[in-house]
C-alpha cells in the first residue's frame, strides 16, 4: 500500500497536502472500491469545505462513496480531468487524483504518515 | 402451509434483544377487537363454484375488442396487438414482472431489456435509455427528480406545461411535495390556445427542468426547437413527453435538442386494461447518466469472450448508495418492456409508421366530418397526429351516454381538468377505427344535436 509521507490522512480514508492543500482519497480507499467508473466532485471554486462536508462523489462497480474534506478551507481549484476518466484514481491517487485545491487550509488533527499506516494495518485484521 | 424460516429459539433470541417477552405483545397496541375482526363473508366456494361465479361476472364486461367501438384515448390508446407479443410474453422463461435481483444468470431476461433499450433510443433519437419505469406519469416526475439533482439542488423550479396529461402533473406536484422544488407552469386555467412559446417566459437562471408533452394532451403537435434552445439559453434541462406512436411519424424529440425523453409506452403492444399496468419509458443523453433513475442493460463480454449482457452501472441505484441516491427505484416494468420490445420489433421500423399514418389520416378524416356537423366545432388550429378536441353543443357526459347505448365509447371529457374546455370532447382515433365506424360516430354526433 502506497502512503506518502509527505500527505497527512484522516480516518475516513482522504489525504490532504499542506504544501499545495489538495485533497483526495487515499491508496487504501481506491482499493477498497476497486475499478472506480464514475467521480463527481460536488463543490465548486469559491465555496468553503470543512471536514466531513462532501467533495466528492466516487461510484466503483461495487460500491458507492463520499469523498469528505479533509481539512478545512476555501476551494481555488477543482480536477476537471476525473469526471471523463474516473480510472485515474485507481491508477494514480495522490498527483493526477487529486480533486480540489483549498487556501487557508486547516489541517490540524489529521493522521501523519505512520499513523495512517497503522490504522490501515488495524482494520485489515 | 405456512412456512417461517425462524426457529422458536432464534424467535426467542431476538424478542429478548428487543425486550419484548411474547409475539403477542409487539401487537399490545392494537385493541383486541380489532385485531381479528369477523368478517362478513359468505362461506366458501368450491373451486367449479367459484370458476362459475367468476365466469358470470366477466359476461358482465365490455371491452374494446370485441364489445364497444373505442374513441377514448387521453394518454392510453387501443392499437392493434399482434397475437406474437402475448405468445412470447406468457413462456415461462420470461413470465415475470421484474429484472431479477441475481440478473446476470437470466441472460434472456437482460438481452430483452437491452434490446427494449435499444429501440427505445432509436424511437426517441436519444442516447441511453433506462430499462423502464412503472408508466408514463412515473417517468415524468423522475425527469424532475434527475434534473434537481443534476443541479445538486441548486435550482428549485421546474416548469410544467399546462397541456401536459392532467395526471402527469399531478403526480408531478405529488413527487415535488417536501422536495423544496417550485412547480411553475401547472395552471389549467391558462392560455391554452398558446403555442409552446408562452412558456418561455417561466424559464429563468433557477429553473432545473422544462416539460412539455408531445403531441401535446389536446393531439397538438408542436416543433419545441426554439423552446428548447431558448430554455438551454437559461441553463435549464428541458424534457419532452411523447407518445411513441408519434414518433414513428413527426421529428424526433432528440433531433429537437431534448435532454430527457420519456413517455407512456402503452401504445406499444400493451392492452389497455383498465389503466394499467402501463409503461414508463425514459431516456436521456450519455452526460446525464449517472443521474438517471432505474436499472440499466448493458452489453459486454464474458471470460469466453462471448457476448453477454450485465446490470450496468448500479452504483447509481439505492440499493447500494442507500439515502444518497437520486431516486428510490430501482426496478423496472420487465415484462411490459419485453412486450413493447417484441412489438416493435413485430412492426420494425415501417410497420411502426404505417400504424402511425394510419391514424393520423383517419383522425383527420374524422376531425373533418366532425367539424361539418352542425353545432361542432375544432377547438384548434395547430397541427394535430391522432387526437383532436371538439366543441360541442351539449355536455359531454350526456353525449358520452348516447353514444354509449350505441355501443361506441365517446371522447375524454375535457371539462373535467379545464374549467375553459367545459362542452369540449377529446376524440382519439386508431387504426383500429374503421371508415364505417367514424361515420357512424359522426351520424350519432348529428342526432345528438337535435334532440
Amino acid at each position: 500500500m502506497n502512503i506518502p509521507t509527505n500527505l497527512k490522512y484522516t480516518k475516513t480514508d482522504e489525504w490532504f497536502d499542506p504544501a499545495t492543500g489538495a485533497m483526495g482519497l487515499s491508496d487504501y480507499a481506491q482499493g477498497q472500491l476497486s475499478d472506480i467508473v464514475f467521480v463527481e466532485i460536488v463543490v465548486g471554486i469559491g465555496e468553503t469545505v470543512e471536514p466531513g462536508k462532501a467533495i466528492a462523489s466516487v461510484e466503483s462497480v461495487k460500491a458507492a462513496a463520499e469523498t469528505y474534506a479533509s481539512a478545512s478551507g476555501k476551494v481555488v481549484a477543482v480536477n476537471e480531468d476525473l469526471s471523463g476518466n474516473p480510472e485515474i484514481l485507481n491508477k494514480d491517487p495522490y498527483n493526477r487524483g487529486w480533486m480540489v485545491k483549498v487556501e487557508g487550509a486547516d489541517a490540524s488533527g489529521l493522521m501523519d504518515a505512520a499513523a495512517y499506516t497503522k490504522y490501515c494495518e488495524e482494520r485489515a485484521h | 402451509m405456512t412456512y417461517i424460516p425462524h426457529s422458536p429459539k432464534e424467535r426467542e433470541a431476538m424478542l429478548a434483544a428487543i425486550g419484548v417477552k411474547s409475539l403477542e405483545d409487539l401487537f399490545k397496541d392494537i385493541p383486541a377487537r380489532h385485531r381479528f375482526p369477523k368478517l362478513a363473508l359468505p362461506p366458501a366456494l368450491t373451486e367449479m363454484e367459484a370458476a362459475a361465479e367468476l365466469d358470470e361476472l366477466s359476461i358482465g364486461n365490455e371491452n374494446v375488442r370485441t364489445d364497444l367501438v373505442s374513441f377514448l384515448g387521453a394518454g392510453a390508446y387501443n392499437h392493434y396487438i399482434p397475437a406474437a407479443v402475448d405468445h412470447i410474453l406468457r413462456r415461462g422463461e420470461f413470465y415475470t414482472a421484474y429484472t431479477p435481483y441475481q440478473p446476470e444468470i437470466s441472460q434472456g431476461t437482460l438481452q430483452a431489456v437491452f434490446e427494449y433499450q435499444s429501440l427505445i433510443c432509436a424511437l426517441t433519437g436519444m442516447e441511453v435509455s433506462n430499462a423502464s419505469h412503472y408508466d408514463g406519469a412515473t417517468a415524468v416526475a423522475e425527469a424532475a427528480n434527475m434534473a434537481y439533482a443534476q443541479f445538486r439542488g441548486k435550482r428549485n423550479k421546474v416548469v410544467i406545461s399546462p397541456t401536459v396529461h392532467p395526471q402527469y402533473r399531478e403526480t408531478m406536484r405529488t413527487y415535488v411535495q417536501g422536495m423544496n422544488l417550485e412547480l411553475a407552469g401547472d395552471d389549467p386555467k391558462a392560455n391554452l390556445e398558446a403555442g409552446p412559446e408562452m412558456l418561455e417566459g417561466l424559464v429563468d437562471e433557477n429553473t432545473a427542468l422544462l416539460i412539455v408533452q408531445y403531441p401535446d394532451f389536446f393531439g397538438r403537435v408542436y416543433d419545441f426547437t426554439s423552446l428548447i434552445e431558448r430554455a438551454h439559453g437559461k441553463g435549464a434541462l428541458v424534457c419532452v413527453a411523447a407518445n411513441p406512436t408519434a414518433l414513428a411519424l413527426f421529428k424526433t424529440p432528440g433531433e429537437m435538442g431534448a435532454d430527457i425523453v420519456v413517455g407512456e409506452g402503452q401504445p406499444l403492444g400493451i392492452p389497455l386494461s383498465f389503466g394499467g399496468p402501463y409503461l414508463g419509458f425514459f431516456t436521456t443523453r450519455k452526460q446525464y447518466i449517472h443521474k438517471m433513475a432505474g436499472r440499466l442493460v448493458g452489453e459486454t463480454v464474458d471470460n469466453r469472450g462471448q457476448r453477454a449482457f450485465v446490470l450496468t452501472l448500479t452504483a447509481r441505484e439505492q440499493h447500494i448508495k442507500r439515502e444518497r441516491a437520486i431516486s428510490n427505484i430501482c426496478s423496472n416494468e420487465g415484462l411490459l418492456a419485453l412486450a413493447a420490445a417484441v412489438y416493435l420489433s413485430l412492426l420494425g421500423q415501417t410497420g411502426l409508421r404505417q400504424v402511425a399514418e394510419l391514424c393520423y389520416h383517419k383522425a383527420h378524416y374524422a376531425a373533418e366530418k366532425i367539424s361539418k356537423i352542425k353545432g361542432y366545432s375544432l377547438c384548434f388550429d395547430a397541427p394535430f397526429f391522432h387526437e383532436f378536441s371538439v366543441c360541442c353543443p351539449k355536455p359531454v357526459v350526456k353525449i358520452n351516454e348516447t353514444l354509449l347505448e350505441h355501443g361506441f365509447l365517446g371522447g375524454y371529457d375535457l371539462g373535467q381538468d379545464y374549467p375553459a374546455l367545459k362542452d369540449h370532447m377529446l376524440i382519439a382515433v386508431t387504426e383500429m377505427n374503421t371508415r364505417e365506424e367514424i361515420d357512424a360516430l359522426v351520424d350519432i354526433l348529428a342526432e345528438v344535436n337535435h334532440d
